[in-house]
């Protein structure tokens, strides 16, 4: 039997320009450059624009092959900027691929967002119609289907209420529940389990295994190890644009957490930090991950590990915060510290360059793989560029205090704080 | 879309075959998208359908006005208000046609950026609310005749090709301009100019008649001549004569809009994703 979907040397390129007179020196240059840009913009309409010379090539995805198999459920990881949407958003045809080609045997479901279409005036009845269409499904299918999609969303008492009116889970409930109801030979799903609280991400979970047993295929994009491990049996680790790995989920997993070389290693931190785009307020020129003074590849427990962040500040800037968060392999979060947490007022920093400095000691993180995110933001402003954050995935090793005896002991939980037991008899013999 | 082994090749370049099969598969998304329109426009107003019956009635009204008692122009052998109203149907359904599919990409970028359907759908259902707008001012139209004693001709039949004359040029405007709004934002602003100066050049507030016979011809390769000339011959009493060479200019160049407007829209549309 022939493959469902067959990949072929699949690639896309972006034209990304550099328009190098971005600054203008006075108010004039604008107004003249503007009256240039559109004299040109009249004579050749339908030219892109003259004043972007600086134009470079971009290849979001290359050369990627791959088939599938009727019956796979393919998760598909990487870190951002890998080309995980790209690839997805060909799959769903949204775009075009630029070489390559794809053929997909079967009806495609594509659900790179939950809701789209959703209209905020019209009721969760009208939107479930609209939605479903939007979708690819038929009137007839989905008026077949109406209860149950109602029933799954738990929405039967709001079905006339404009969506406007409903809670952001109730929302996101229903938008999941017309998806999931769609019965295609291959589903593609971009991380839309993300949302809804825990009980409905569990219920999700479920429908999307229970795909598995009706023979469907379904491709999976998602940052969340844990599900893509629990609904996948093949795994694609895509890295720059080209694949890195591809093989069973849970190797795959492994693979992108162990990736030494990969984007995300400290080793790849002073490079991550020099790519980054400017910024007329704000810039990180370094961030460090030291023990004992020492640069580090893998983190011992049993050290306090200190993370040194310099960055400098080219505008008076109220409220310019420096943090970091720290997740867990699958993303979640588990503590964000902000620079200036210790005073009681909102600073303004003036420019100039900067050091920000903060410990995480020793005998606290357990010996598993933690991802930091870096991160500046001015407050009720705006999130300083990239928004994504500098990200680097932490190996820790077991090193600290623990009970050696016990040598088969796995660990367990998301922290290993050291903390002060005392224990005492009270009746002993 | 269809179910058992269907299959889909995507390629860098897609045949037109491909999107006529796909525009089949998805005719249904057509009727749903319209009847959202409709939908949203009617509830998003606190006074709703009477909208559709508040502006013309009031743009009637100035029209007659400033052209008939300001100006003084000839009524032809319509009264005034009759002569105005009778133009006013088509030249609304255009322009509200065009400005609606005009911008109507940009409105949906959402869609546009996160699922596959043929494009061209979004700005061809603009046509279905503006077509229900010229409904209501029909049986506007139809008081007014009972109000000044305008008995009703096979000739209003006419109005079923003359509107759909009035579509093709104000669906090809909007697919041009629709697809060209997507990568230059300076469209949405040339849209509501051109059809503000649209109103005065084409024949809405007076008769075409009074535009000297040598400058006929000219004046007719505006598409909207011919078809608001011809409303106005369904409308009338007397059995005055159609001018046919603005007719069929009118016809030639809205077939030429359109296809050329759906050509270029179909062209670019697999790249609407990428810069919108």
């Amino acid at each position: 039997m022939s493959a469902i979907i067959e990949i072929e040397g699949l690639g896309k390129k972006y034209v990304i320009g550099h328009n190098k007179n971005a600054r203008y020196e006075t108010l004039r240059d604008s107004i003249a450059h503007f009256g240039r840009g559109v004299w040109q913009r009249l004579r050749h309409p339908l030219l892109p624009n003259r004043e972007r010379v600086d134009l470079e090539e971009f290849w979001a995805l290359r050369d990627i092959d791959l088939s599938i198999e009727r019956g796979d459920r393919v998760g598909i990881i990487g870190s951002n900027g890998a080309g995980k949407s790209t690839l997805l958003k060909i799959l769903s045809r949204v775009t075009e691929p630029s070489t390559g080609r794809v053929k997909l045997r079967g009806r495609v479901a594509s659900l790179l967002e939950v809701g789209t279409g959703f209209h905020p005036e019209l009721t969760g009845r009208e939107n479930v119609f609209l939605n479903g269409a939007i979708l690819g499904m038929s009137h007839r299918e989905i008026r077949a289907r109406f209860d149950e999609i109602v029933a799954f969303a738990e929405v039967e008492r709001f079905l006339d209420t404009p969506v406007k009116r409903y809670s952001s889970g109730m929302y996101v409930r229903l938008a999941f529940a017309i998806a999931a109801h769609l019965e295609p030979e291959i589903l593609i799903v971009d991380e839309v389990l993300a949302v809804g609280d825990a009980s409905f991400r569990k219920k999700c979970l479920g429908k999307m295994g229970a795909a598995q047993s009706e023979g469907r295929t379904v491709i999976f994009v998602s940052h969340n190890m844990q599900a893509v491990k629990q609904l996948c049996n093949r795994g694609v680790v895509l890295r720059a644009g080209g694949m890195s790995f591809c093989g069973s989920a849970e190797d795959a997993v492994d693979h992108y957490l162990k990736g030494d070389k990969g984007a995300d290693s400290i080793a790849n931190l002073t490079d991550a930090v020099e790519t980054l785009p400017n910024d007329p307020v704000f810039r990180f020129d370094e961030i460090r991950l030291t023990q004992d003074g020492e640069e580090i590849d893998r983190v011992d427990n049993g050290k306090a590990l200190e993370i040194s962040m310099s960055y400098r500040v080219f505008k008076e800037t109220q409220g310019l915060r420096v943090y970091f968060d720290c997740c867990d392999a699958e993303e979640v979060l588990l503590f964000r510290s902000f620079h200036d947490e210790d005073c009681d007022t909102i600073p303004t920093v003036a420019p100039g360059s900067y050091r920000s400095r903060v410990v995480i000691p020793a005998n606290f993180l357990g010996p598993t793989i933690y991802r930091l995110v870096f991160r500046a933001t001015i407050y009720n402003q705006r999130t300083l560029p990239p928004v994504s954050g500098i990200s680097v995935l932490l190996n820790v090793e077991q090193a600290g205090r623990y009970n050696r005896a016990y040598l088969g002991d796995t660990f367990r939980g998301k922290i290993a704080p050291c903390l002060d037991w005392k224990t005492e008899p009270l009746d002993a013999r | 879309m269809s179910g058992g082994m269907s299959e889909t090749v995507i390629e860098s370049s897609r045949s037109l075959r491909g999107t006529w099969r796909d525009l089949w598969l998805y005719r249904e998304l057509f009727f749903f998208l319209a009847w959202r329109d409709l939908l949203v426009r009617y509830k998003q107003t606190a006074i709703g359908l009477a909208w559709s019956v508040i502006t013309p009635l009031l743009t009637m009204t100035i029209l007659t006005l400033v052209f008939s008692r300001l100006a003084g122009l000839p009524s032809a052998d319509l009264p005034y208000p009759v002569l105005v109203f009778a133009a006013m149907l088509p030249w609304q359904f255009f322009s509200n046609t065009l400005s609606m599919s005009s911008t109507s990409l940009i409105n949906n970028r959402n869609m546009v950026s996160k699922v596959y359907f043929p494009r061209i759908i979004i700005p061809s259902t603009s046509m279905v609310v503006s077509l229900t707008d010229l409904s209501i001012s029909l049986v506007l139209l139809a008081c007014l005749m009972t109000w000044f004693g305008i008995a009703p001709s096979w000739r209003l039949l006419a109005l079923v090709p003359l509107t759909l004359l009035a579509a093709l040029t104000s669906l090809g405007a909007g697919y041009w301009i629709s697809s060209l709004n997507v990568k230059y934002r300076d469209f949405r602003y040339i849209v509501p100019f051109m059809i503000q100066f649209g109103l005065y050049i084409s024949p809405v507030g007076f008769s075409s008649s009074v535009v000297p016979d040598e400058w006929r011809f000219l004046y007719s390769m505006n598409p909207m001549v011919g078809v608001i000339d011809g409303f106005r011959w369904a409308i009338a009493p007397s059995p005055g004569a159609l001018y046919w060479p603005g007719i069929i200019s009118s016809v030639v160049l809205a077939l030429i809009l359109f296809a050329s407007g759906a050509a270029f829209f179909l062209r670019t549309e697999r790249k609407f994703a990428d810069v919108i």
